[in-house]
Order: structure tokens, then C-alpha cells, then sequence
């Protein structure tokens, strides 16, 4: 029979070959799935993960798109995995996403129509504290109460999406809107646009603060005491008490960190990709990001990488949509499975799988 | 006071509060066998669906909610077999399951969008529906909200009474030391979490065929945690369970008698009551003295391995 | 060694009840036992001996049905004995007490019996009261066990199998966790289960329990049979170096004068934050330089709410921890580091080390602000790889290098870097908790050696322990911790085991 067997050290090799095989087997079983669903499995295979980049036709429209869509995602899923390393569960990103962007959205609005070159700044400075103040409502019940953060900061969703659409169809909507619900277009106010920098790139302030905060991450994980310490509660709680690590302390940081982040993601969305507070402008990044934080091993690094893998996704599900007829559901069915198998695979890094010869019993 | 439908409100708490309660019966059996699901928002989503899509083709309320049971059952049994035989995070995996379980239902789902279901008829109860003040609260219900009380009651019994449940409640206490009496460990816990994904799935089907009735994409949307955070308000017992759902299920009908009756307060504010109430509640329950996680399982979410 | 085991089988004439014969089980890295074989007679008690990792642990578990061997047979009763899980084993009329024990502290007395049989007897509670008393085993069914005391919770493993009528009651290290009294007690029951015929497997590493209590002794080393004997003919050091396989030395005894108080604890009162945990209440005492406290108590009376008392981990008044003059109870680890005060905890994996780290990794946490191996919060990983180093060399700890995790070495060597790094640390006070358990008598050995070594250049040295040999060994002034209340100190020369005894008894001596 099969059994496994505790390796003495976790296998690096398996830590890095563990997403190529999860992600192989996504597409196998990808495969299946959209044969059953009565197309062409290698057609829609090719749409979803070559055409984006490859194709002649598409790939000057879908190239820029890979930037502003992996965006948000990196940097939402590169502030949870501080949090996800140490046990810490925030997965109410998707919330902090929209309150990042009502705070950020809500300080360029209200400014409207003046033009500065610091209402984009502070309308970053108000994303970010935006998503921090969300963020710390679990961590200040965590600490005070013991209340668990995943209920919390996922319930914390729901009341954001609804704040939204109070937003959208009340205190931010257009006035010059003709009633119609959603804010003004942030894209047709140049000092609040998170513009293009650079012309059919798709990089806006968004991916550079992503690349920022890529270095700022894998630096304070790799060679700085928060990471350290971060990492230590992570993998054995007590002894993190013992080395002097706060565990109050860690909570907020670690949400505080992730909760600054998503918002800011959202207030880049919302004033530049999307361009306007309405009442389903967040396409739930905020979840997808969970899956591109394990994806990427919690690694920052490897969080780009599934960042980019994971944009490239909803691009290529749009095209297999718009070619195919693939419900856009499949993509998201299609990313779960992603996640299932890497979790799947997860088990070769600490354990061996053995063949046990039958035993005389 | 006149005009305040107090029965129709009683009545529709019963409804309201039927989803949760199924589903947090079956989350609490599987916590109390020391796993922590968290996909009970995915399970229930396939019970929507799988239960709107059959009993809409069969034209069988029954053979909708033995569907639904089955296809929680089964999504249950992919977080059963990650974590139980390849001691996956049950964390991560209970997330990966809510967010398969939405992906996937809106698959299946695509071809019922905006159809109108079958009507589920009450379960004739004769003399009793005619009782005054009781009739109308308690006795003109369909079959689902009897068979959830049912449920609660065996789930008390069971797990109060009998050796099974003794077993349950020692495995999720203490799973090296049930293992070393030779009980099994796995075997158990698969079992409470195809129970729970049952659960989770009848309660998920009495959304869509009852409660709305029809499918939406994400129709859910949130009772799935609701009713992970119902576990902890009943500190793990089957009663408390039934009233925490039932509580809910009140404030639920009252926001929403409010916002039919046009009340002063916008509907978004109305409609995300219920998740901060859940969230007051949750403090409430885990601030007296660490009350709450006293009663909690003592092996809940830890991988076990027996080989080690 | 066949050709003793089975002289010494013709001498006691009994039938035998199990035999063991060529039992082998490999696991990856170690054979665990290799071609183990002896017999257990007819109501004799027979001692399994061997230091941690001698193989006892397996040789149970395939006896009880949790492991099968790679090969070898058992024999139960003349016939053939392939157990396939507990029940068959149980079934057969084996039962058993385990080391740590399975129990479960939501569950009552009852219901945890409940649990160790295959049927329940229709009064439950009913038939415990008359097997409690029958062999002087007070207990009572309906209360929770994780409200029970150590010694209580013996009772209730010892009444789950004795329930079950066992023809053999296997026994892993009972007495570890009991008071002297309760050894006593537990060695009554014992004897009189004898009497009735009943064969005990009695495993252990103390010997003067043995010599007191069994009537054969099989010797396990590295997984052999290493040889057997009569204990009662047996004088405890020949059986230790047969146990060892090397001649022991008796310890240099040593000179003690007291210096300057270094730290001085004063009514420390801590509710446990265990819901099962035992409060510390009033605990005060001075140590001085030069000095090594010694503080015995069973397992549970607050040694690891004391240990974190005192490392920092829970805070508590300020003036209740005063280190060389300052208040620090009101401060975290880092700063009484800082200040000198190191300390380890019993649990190695998990609690000294994180076992997923490296060794590395490990010697920054607890080094990292008293050794500055940090710059504004920046790691400098060469240091720390330095450190690591030093302690590995200094203390001789097996392994390739600082890079190996934590776990990856065996519990001695872990054992060893972790003591060590706190020493190399050139700390004022040391506080140790358990330094020695689970650990190989070489390496344990040198870590007594080094505690004492530390003390003779001036620190003082709090060592907490179970096991009363070694405080004696290497204490200069003594104290009990029972209940979460530490008796006076007193100095270690002319306490008596049986004073200890009464004083580790403490709130429950009513056994």
C-alpha cells in the first residue's frame, strides 16, 4: 500500500517543482472540464494561456492587460502571505480592497474639479489607511476579545460591498449622472487618474508600487527581524512567545501591513482600470489573490510569478469566453482546481510516498 | 402594535433561520470530530444548485434534496480526502473549497439563471395549521424545516448517548489518544465531514428551492460563515445551535419586514445587519474569559498523522 | 544473551504467559528493535529497562497492536499473538497504561473508561467504585479529568484496564509522574495484582523501583537485548552500566559559596492560562551567585507557568521578578535577556526551537538581542551563522552543520544547542526546566556538567526537574513546587527522599 513517510527537511526541490505539477494538472483536469462542457479542450487550453501573449491579433490589446490585472492581484496576495506565514488569517482583502477605494476615490472626489498635483498622493495616502482602518477591525477584536479573524474579516466583506452600494447610489454618486448609480470617472480628472505611464504597456502607478512592494516584502522576510519574527510564529507559536515576539503585536502589523495594502490596490483600481466607485467595480480580486498567495509558496517571488499566471487567466478566460462561449464561471472554477491541486501536491515537500510491501500480518 | 405582523414574523424566522441551521448542525459535528471546515459557503452553494437543477429536472423536491445532500457530500469528501489523507492546511483547504465550490456552482448554474423553480408545498399537518396563534408560527411549514429540528435532536442524542458520538467527541479531543485505543481516527472524521457536507448542501438547496426560490449566482452570499460563526455562539452544542439559528433567522425577518415596510433606514445599512450582528456576537462570545474556546475541541484543525 | 535469558527462565519454573521471539521492526534510519526475544512468566512482574530510545516504546506498541513487526513471532497464552490493532490486543488480554496518558480532559472519569473498553458493563460508574476500592485506586467517575492531578489520572488508565480482567498489564514509565507516596500506593496495587496472577510488564529506567518491584529484568540497548538479570540480586549501578554499556563515574561533589543575590522572585502569583494549567500562587525565592536551585515536583504543579514566569513570556507584577536589583516582571523576554536572565523551556521542539528552522535560525532566537545580531532590525545571518557555530563546536551538538533543522537532530543534541546557547550567552541567571529529560545519559551528562560549570563562574542556576537523582546531583540549595505553591529553600545536603516526598505530595497528599 501507499504511505508517507516524513522527510528530515523539507525538499526544496518539491517547494519549487510543486506549482509546475499543480499547475499541469489544473490544466489536464481544465481540460476535461471544458471538453464536458462540450468544447474543444487544446482550443480552449491555447486561448486561455498562449493566445493573451502570443497571438498576432490579440496580444497588443491583452499584453498591457497582463500588467493591470496581475497588479492588484501581487500586491494584495504579497500583504497577506506576511500574514497567511504567520498564521494569521486575513481573508477579507476583498473588503479592505473596497474600503481602500472609497477612502482613495472618496479624497479625489472631493476635490473635484480642482487640479493639483497632490490630490493623487493623498488619494494614495486615503486608499491605504482606507484598507488599514478595515483591516483593523479584526485586529482589534483578535486582541482585545480573542474573536476569530477569518470570520470576522470575511463577514467584514459583505458590509463593505454594501457600503459600496451605498456609496455608489448615494454620498459619491455623479450628480451630473442623470441619476444612474456609480461616481464620477475618475479617468476624466486628471489629477486624480492613475493614469498609463507608459502608452500600451498597461503599467500604472499600481504595478510600480507592486514591484515596490515586491523588494520591501522578500527584503523584510529574507533579512529583517519582522520577517524573521513573522516567520517564527508561523511555524511554532510558543517559541515566538519565548523569543519575545508579541503575539498582539504580530496581529496588527500582519493585518495592518495586508489591510494597507489591499486598499491600496483598490484605490489604483478604482482611479484608474475601473475609473469609478460603483456598485460592482471590484471583480473580487481580494479572493483570487488568496489563491495567488499560496500559489506562490507564500514566497514573494513566487507570488509575481502566480500573480502573472493567475492575470493571465482572466484575460484568457475573457478571450475563451468571447471565442468559445466558456462560461466566465469556468475560469473561476478552474482557478479553485488550481489551488486544490497545489494544495494536493503540498504534501511531497514534507513527506516521502513510499510503496509498503504487504506485511504477513 | 396592531399592524405588527409578530406571526408572519415568528413564521418567517422558522424559514430564515433554517439554511444556518442545517448547515451549522453539520459544521459543529465535524468541528466536534476536530476538523474545522471552512467550506461550508462552497458546500452549500453546490446544495443550491445541485437541489435547484435536480429537483428541477426529476420535477422531486425529495430527489432536489438528496442531490443537494450528495453534491455537498462530495465536495465535502475532496476537502476530507486533502486533509485527512495528504494533511493539507485545513484552513487553506476550507478556503479553496468555498471559492471551487462558488466557481463550480455557477457553472452548473448557467442554464437555470432566472428560471422559475417548483413550488414546494407545506407538509400537511391537518388540525394543527388551524391552531391559533401556533398554527400559523409553528405548523404551516414545508417538510425541511421539520426534518432540520429532526436532525438537531438526533445530533444531540447521538452525540450525548451513544458510544458513536462518545468516540466522535474523543477523537476530536484528543486524536493521538483515540488513536492509541485503536479507534479510527480518519475514518471517523471522513464521516463527520461527509455528514456535514450533507448538511450544508440540504441547507444550501433549501435556499434555492424554498427560501428565494430559484437559483442566482452567489446566492449564498455569506450564510455559509454565518453558520461557522453559529458554532461558536452554541460553544459546540447541538441546542445552541438551534437557537442561535433561529435568533438569526428573527433578525433576518425583521430586517426584512423593515425594509418592505419602507422604513427611514436605506436598505444597504438594512441588509448588512445581519453580518454585523453576527460579528457582535462573535465578540460577545469570545470575550467572556475565553468562554467560548474552553468548550471548542481541543484537536480542532490539527493534522493527524498516524505514523508519526 | 539467549543462552541467560533462558537459564534464568528455568530458575523461576513459571509458565510463560508471552514470548517474544526474534522481534524486528526497522524504521527508516533506525532499526527500533533487532531480534528482540524473552518471555514473560505468570504472574510475574518483569522489568523492560533501557535509556530513552532504546527501543522500549516499539517493543510496546507491537505488543499492544499499534506496530506489527518485520519479522519475529509472539506467542500469548501457547498460542500464536499477531495483534492487528488494539482491540485484537485488548481482546487477547493486554492491557495498558501509557507514558503520556490517552486520555481526554473534556470527557469524565466515566466516559474515558468507557472509551478504553470494547463493551461497557450496563453500570459503568457502579463497577468503577468497586474496582477503585477493591484496589485502593480513589475515584470518582463523574468528574472531568483535566481537573485530576497526575497521580489521579493513573488511577483512571490503571481502572480502564483492570475493568478488562487483563492477563498482562503493560506499564510505560508509571511512576515518572507520581510523588514517592503514590509510588508506594501504586506499588501495593501492584503486588496484589500479582498475587491474582495478573503479569505486569513494568518498563522503566529507575532502578531502585525495579530492584524494589520486579522479578525479572530484560535489558534493551540500541534496539538488543543487551542482557538480563534478577534485579533483587542486582546492585542498581551494575544494572545502569549493563543499561549504558559504559562504567559510570560517580559525580566530583563541589564547593558552594553564595554570593551576591542575583535574582529574587517575591509573591509571583499567575493565574495559569492553561484551562487545565496550575496557578502559581506566592512563589518567592532569592538566588544567589554561584548557586544551583534545585526545584522538584510532579509534572504539572507549575514548573512550565513558573518557567514562563520568569522568562518573560507572561508578564506579571513588576516587583515580582527583581533581576540583580531591577524590576523586571513587567518585561518581555528580549529585555531580561538583556538584563541576563536567560532561560530554557522543557519543550525542546516547538517551544526551545522551532523545529522547521535551522540551527541557525534558531540560535537568533534567543540570541538576537543580547548577541546584537541584528542592525536597526537588519539580520546579520553571518553572526548569527557564527553563533550557531559556536554553540554546535562548544557543546559538542551531532550535526553537519548550522543549516540542518531543528528537528533533524535527536533529542540529546538538540538538547545540547539549546542549553547551550542560552550558556554561551554568558547569562547572570540560568533557569532550566527539565534539562535532561528524554536525553541520552552521555548527553545528559554533559549538560549537567556545563550547568555546573556555569555556576562555578559566578551565575546562579534555577533548575527545575522531575528527576530527583539529578537535583540531588547537582543542587546546592533545594525547594518543591507543588500546586503552584514553592516550598522554603533549603540547602540539598541532609534532605531526605522521604521529606521530598511529603513535600511534593503538597495540596493532594491525600494519596
Amino acid at each position: 500500500m501507499l504511505r508517507l513517510e516524513p522527510r528530515a527537511e523539507p525538499s526544496r526541490l518539491m517547494t519549487a517543482l510543486t506549482p509546475l505539477i499543480a499547475v499541469t494538472a489544473t490544466m489536464i483536469a481544465g481540460g476535461i472540464l471544458f471538453w464536458l462542457l462540450g468544447k474543444n479542450p487544446f482550443e480552449a487550453i491555447r486561448i486561455i494561456f498562449w493566445d493573451p501573449i502570443f497571438d498576432e491579433n490579440l496580444s497588443s490589446y491583452a499584453r498591457p492587460q497582463l500588467l493591470v490585472k496581475a497588479a492588484p492581484l501581487i500586491l494584495i496576495a504579497l500583504g497577506l502571505s506576511l500574514g497567511f506565514r504567520a498564521g494569521i488569517w486575513n481573508i477579507g482583502a476583498e473588503g479592505q480592497f473596497i474600503m481602500g477605494a472609497i477612502f482613495g476615490a472618496g479624497v479625489g472626489l472631493a476635490f473635484y474639479p480642482a487640479d493639483s498635483v497632490f490630490i493623487f498622493p493623498l488619494m494614495i495616502i486615503a486608499g491605504a489607511i482606507g484598507g488599514f482602518l478595515w483591516a483593523m477591525i479584526p485586529a482589534i477584536l483578535k486582541t482585545q476579545f480573542n474573536t476569530n479573524e477569518i470570520l470576522v474579516s470575511l463577514l467584514l466583506v459583505y458590509v463593505a460591498e454594501f457600503i459600496l452600494a451605498s456609496m455608489s447610489l448615494g454620498l459619491l454618486r455623479n450628480p451630473e449622472g442623470a441619476g444612474f448609480p456609480g461616481s464620477r470617472n475618475l479617468r476624466s480628472y486628471e489629477s486624480a487618474h492613475n493614469a498609463e505611464l507608459i502608452t500600451n504597456t498597461g503599467i500604472h502607478w499600481g504595478v510600480i508600487t507592486a514591484v515596490f512592494a515586491l523588494v520591501a516584502i522578500y527584503v523584510l522576510l529574507q533579512r529583517h527581524m519582522i520577517g524573521y519574527q513573522i516567520r517564527l510564529a508561523g511555524q511554532a507559536a510558543r517559541a515566538a512567545r519565548f523569543s519575545g515576539v508579541s503575539p498582539n503585536w504580530l496581529i496588527i502589523t500582519c493585518l495592518g501591513i495586508s489591510g494597507g495594502i489591499a486598499g491600496l490596490a483598490g484605490m489604483f483600481e478604482v482611479s484608474g482600470p475601473s475609473g469609478q466607485i460603483s456598485i460592482d467595480f471590484n471583480v473580487g480580486y481580494g479572493f483570487t489573490a488568496i489563491i495567488v498567495a499560496f500559489l506562490g509558496r507564500l514566497n514573494p517571488i513566487g507570488i509575481t510569478l502566480a500573480g502573472l499566471l493567475l492575470a493571465l487567466t482572466y484575460i484568457g478566460g475573457e478571450l475563451a469566453s468571447f471565442q468559445l462561449g466558456l462560461p466566465s464561471a469556468a475560469i473561476q472554477a478552474f482557478q479553485g482546481m488550481l489551488l486544490f491541486f497545489l494544495l494536493a501536491t503540498d504534501v511531497l515537500i514534507n513527506f516521502r510516498i513510499r510503496w509498503r510491501h504487504g506485511v504477513a500480518a | 402594535m396592531t399592524d405588527f405582523p409578530i406571526l408572519a414574523l415568528l413564521a418567517g424566522m422558522m424559514v430564515a433561520a433554517t439554511p444556518i441551521l442545517l448547515a451549522g448542525i453539520g459544521e459543529m459535528v465535524v468541528e466536534k470530530a476536530g476538523v474545522l471546515n471552512l467550506g461550508v459557503e462552497g458546500m452549500m452553494i453546490i446544495g443550491a444548485i445541485c437541489g435547484f437543477a435536480v429537483a428541477y429536472e426529476t420535477q422531486s423536491v425529495t430527489l432536489g434534496y438528496i442531490g443537494a445532500a450528495l453534491g455537498g457530500a462530495m465536495l465535502a469528501m475532496v476537502f476530507g480526502v486533502l486533509t485527512q489523507f495528504l494533511m493539507t492546511n485545513q484552513v487553506a483547504t476550507g478556503l479553496a473549497l468555498t471559492l471551487t465550490g462558488l466557481g463550480f456552482a455557477a457553472l452548473i448554474g448557467q442554464p437555470y439563471i432566472g428560471i422559475k423553480g417548483i413550488t414546494v408545498g407545506d407538509v400537511p399537518l391537518g388540525p394543527l395549521r388551524d391552531l391559533p396563534v401556533l398554527g400559523p408560527v409553528l405548523f404551516q411549514h414545508d417538510a425541511m424545516v421539520y426534518v432540520a429540528i429532526f436532525i438537531v435532536a438526533c445530533v444531540w442524542y447521538v452525540l450525548r448517548y451513544t458510544r458513536t458520538g462518545l468516540v466522535l467527541r474523543a477523537i476530536g479531543e484528543n486524536h493521538h489518544a483515540a488513536h492509541a485505543l485503536g479507534y479510527k481516527v480518519i475514518a471517523t472524521r471522513l464521516t463527520a465531514i461527509a455528514f456535514g457536507g450533507a448538511c450544508a448542501g440540504l441547507g444550501g438547496a433549501y435556499l434555492s428551492l424554498v427560501r428565494v426560490p430559484q437559483w442566482t449566482e452567489g446566492m449564498t452570499a455569506g450564510a455559509g460563515w454565518i453558520a461557522l460563526a453559529l458554532v461558536v455562539f452554541a460553544s459546540w452544542r447541538a441546542w445552541g445551535v438551534l437557537v442561535g439559528a433561529y435568533l438569526f433567522g428573527g433578525l433576518t425577518a425583521l430586517q426584512l419586514f423593515l425594509q418592505a415596510a419602507g422604513a427611514a433606514i436605506p436598505i444597504e445599512y438594512l441588509s448588512m445587519a445581519p453580518y454585523i450582528i453576527t460579528i457582535v456576537v462573535l465578540v460577545i462570545m469570545s470575550s467572556g474569559r475565553a468562554r467560548a474556546s474552553l468548550s471548542a475541541p481541543a484537536s480542532l484543525g490539527q493534522p493527524f498523522n498516524a505514523s508519526t | 544473551m539467549q543462552s541467560a535469558v533462558q537459564t534464568l527462565g528455568d530458575r523461576f519454573r513459571v509458565a510463560a504467559l508471552l514470548t517474544l521471539d526474534s522481534l524486528t521492526k526497522a524504521y527508516p534510519g533506525v532499526v527500533a528493535n533487532d531480534d528482540v526475544s524473552f518471555e514473560i512468566g505468570v504472574g510475574e512482574v518483569h522489568a523492560l529497562l533501557g535509556e530513552n530510545g532504546a527501543g522500549k516504546s516499539t517493543l510496546v506498541k507491537m505488543i499492544y497492536g499499534l506496530v506489527r513487526p518485520d519479522s519475529g513471532t509472539m506467542t500469548f497464552d501457547g498460542a500464536a499473538f499477531t495483534p492487528t490493532d488494539p482491540r485484537a490486543s485488548r481482546a487477547a488480554g493486554v492491557g495498558m497504561v501509557f507514558q503520556h496518558f490517552s486520555l481526554f480532559e473534556a470527557l469524565s472519569v466515566a466516559e474515558n473508561i468507557a472509551l478504553g473498553m470494547d463493551e461497557t458493563p450496563p453500570d459503568l460508574s457502579l463497577s468503577i467504585r468497586n474496582v477503585s476500592q477493591e484496589y485502593g485506586l480513589a475515584l470518582d467517575p463523574d468528574r472531568l479529568v483535566g481537573d485530576l492531578s497526575a497521580g489521579e489520572r493513573q488511577r483512571v488508565e490503571i481502572v480502564r484496564c483492570l475493568l478488562q480482567n487483563p492477563r498482562l498489564l503493560v506499564m510505560d514509565e508509571p511512576t515518572s509522574v507520581l510523588t514517592p507516596q503514590e509510588v508506594g500506593t501504586l506499588f501495593q496495587t501492584l503486588r496484589k495484582l500479582r498475587a491474582e496472577g495478573t503479569s505486569i510488564l513494568y518498563i522503566s529506567h529507575k532502578l531502585e523501583e525495579i530492584r524494589q518491584l520486579c522479578d525479572r529484568a530484560t535489558i534493551l540497548r540500541r534496539g538488543k537485548v543487551v542482557g538480563s538479570c534478577i534485579p533483587a540480586e542486582e546492585s542498581a549501578r551494575s544494572i545502569a552500566e549493563m543499561m549504558v554499556g559504559a562504567e559510570l563515574t560517580p559525580p566530583v561533589g563541589r564547593v558552594y559559596s553564595p554570593g551576591e543575590v542575583l535574582l529574587s522572585v517575591t509573591q509571583l502569583n499567575q493565574t495559569s492560562a492553561d484551562a487545565f494549567g496550575t496557578s502559581l500562587k506566592d512563589v518567592s525565592f532569592d538566588l544567589h551567585a554561584g548557586e544551583v536551585l534545585g526545584i522538584a515536583g510532579v509534572a504539572g504543579n507549575g514548573q512550565d507557568e513558573l518557567l514562563a514566569a520568569l522568562s518573560g513570556e507572561v508578564r506579571a507584577q513588576p516587583g515580582a521578578v527583581v533581576m540583580k536589583g531591577e524590576s523586571v516582571g513587567d518585561h518581555g523576554p528580549n529585555h531580561r535577556r538583556m538584563r541576563g536572565l536567560l532561560t530554557a523551556p522543557e519543550e525542546r521542539l516547538g517551544h526551545a526551537a522551532a523545529p522547521d528552522m535551522s540551527l541557525t535560525e534558531n540560535a537568533l532566537l534567543t540570541g538576537w538581542g543580547r548577541q546584537r545580531l541584528h542592525n536597526r532590525g537588519f539580520i546579520k545571518w553571518t553572526s548569527t551563522a557564527n553563533f550557531a557555530r559556536a554553540v554546535i563546536e562548544r557543546f559538542d551538538v551531532r550535526t553537519p552543520g548550522p543549516a540542518n533543522a531543528a528537528k533533524s537532530l535527536s533529542g540529546g543534541n538538540l538538547q545540547k544547542f539549546v542549553i547551550g546557547r542560552e550558556i554561551l550567552q554568558s547569562p547572570d541567571v540560568l533557569v532550566v526546566n527539565q534539562p535532561t529529560w528524554g536525553v541520552d545519559a552521555a548527553a545528559a551528562a554533559d549538560i549537567r556538567a556545563a550547568i555546573l560549570e556555569l555556576a562555578d563562574q559566578g551565575a546562579g542556576v534555577v533548575v527545575i526537574s522531575q528527576d530527583l537523582d539529578e537535583l540531588m546531583e547537582i543542587s546546592d540549595t533545594f525547594a518543591v513546587l507543588a500546586g503552584g505553591r514553592l516550598s522554603p529553600v533549603q540547602p540539598a545536603s541532609g534532605v531526605t527522599v522521604e521529606e521530598i516526598g511529603l513535600l511534593m505530595g503538597g495540596t493532594h497528599a491525600a494519596a
